[in-house]
């Protein structure tokens, strides 16, 4: 039940994301579109990892060995997501150094007044 | 209009889409196989507590060496695409900016409070990313916030590019020489069977676990700290 919520948030925000992408002029706007959507991946591939009544795959005191393959949700999403969450923050990085050089040249944030390499 | 239309088919296909794979999910009972012998190897191949980082410095972890050559990738190219940008505005005859305003004592002594309590726990994280929830990935974002509260505490403050730079190629050299001794002394490129396994849930445990975490800690916190400092006006 609890995976479906999440599962339906990060649908959303995807689409949000992609909205916010196709729709605004503003390039930091756009940018803000683009972490929506990574960040709308990331929780679809948590939420898809989840596991009835599952707890988190560390092994304590409370969580034994023999009984850890029953009782844990899947730690290979979490496993993906935790380097997805790092290298999105580098392409967000990457993507406003381009947006300060771009205001430099153009003394503006539309993306209008780029023009030159549209066919 | 045409476009605006286009936009909103678009939308609405996806969301058809994504309405479909919503409503037809139905949540996992069980984990699936390979999910299952993961959680049962990590613990007692590896003798990690936490399984999520024993898949990401062992079985998986040339897949993070992968992840790290991006983010190294990142933080050149953002030094490559900043680092020729024209000087401060008044040097380009355009009217100076107002010199910002130092930030006040509340500020400075909040910082100053919490910046070595961050490093701490920051390296509390790294280290203990093969027993709790934590690792090399999550503690070197902690040190590169710790890096944005000074400079955000004080702008005019230089930090040393240069060490950062030469710790971090430092910390990837290692790495990867620690994957070559896999090579040699165990099973294969990044075995972190090198080390003897130890008690399980002790801090020296977990064979070469500790050692990678550490390294990847202090490659991705100086990695970050050098793509914040990129952002700065340049003197």
């Amino acid at each position: 039940m609890i995976s479906n919520i999440v599962l339906t948030t990060g649908l959303l925000l995807i689409l949000i994301g992609l909205w916010g992408v196709l729709t605004h002029r503003n390039i930091l706007r756009i940018i803000i579109g683009f972490s929506l959507f990574g960040t709308g991946t990331h929780i679809v591939i948590v939420a898809i990892g989840y596991v009835t009544n599952g707890t988190a795959p560390i092994l304590d005191r409370t969580l034994s060995l023999s009984e850890a393959s029953s009782r844990v949700v899947d730690p290979i999403p979490s496993a993906l997501v935790v380097t997805a969450i790092v290298i999105g923050m580098a392409v967000t990085a990457i993507m406003l150094a381009y947006t300060i050089r771009l205001y430099d040249s153009k003394k503006t944030l539309s993306i209008d007044a780029l023009m030159e390499s549209k066919w | 209009m045409i476009r605006s239309l286009f936009t909103i088919f678009a939308i609405v296909l996806l969301g058809v889409v994504f309405a479909t794979i919503a409503v037809s999910y139905s949540e996992q009972q069980s984990l699936r196989p390979l999910a299952e012998s993961y959680v049962q190897l990590v613990p007692r191949d590896l003798g990690a507590a936490n399984v999520v980082t024993g898949i990401l410095l062992t079985y998986r972890a040339f897949d993070t060496l992968g992840e790290v050559a991006v983010l190294f990738m990142v933080a050149a190219s953002a030094g490559l695409i900043l680092g020729t940008r024209q000087r401060r505005p008044e040097e380009r005859g355009e009217p100076a900016q107002e010199a910002a305003r130092p930030s006040s004592e509340i500020v400075q002594t909040g910082s100053q409070i919490l910046a070595p309590l961050i490093s701490i726990f920051a390296a509390y994280i790294i280290m203990n990313g093969h027993l709790s929830a934590g690792g090399g990935f999550q503690g070197g974002a902690v040190i590169a916030s710790c890096v944005l509260l000074i400079l955000l505490t004080y702008p005019e403050h230089r930090i040393n590019v240069e060490f950062l730079s030469i710790t971090e190629s430092l910390a990837g050299a290692l790495f990867v020489l620690t994957g070559i001794v896999g090579l040699i002394a165990a099973g294969g490129f990044l075995d972190s069977h090198i080390l003897p396994l130890g008690q399980f849930g002790a801090f020296f445990s977990a064979g070469a676990i500790p050692i990678l975490s550490a390294l990847l800690g202090v490659k991705v916190g100086c990695e970050l700290s050098v793509i914040l400092d990129r952002f700065r006006p340049q003197p």
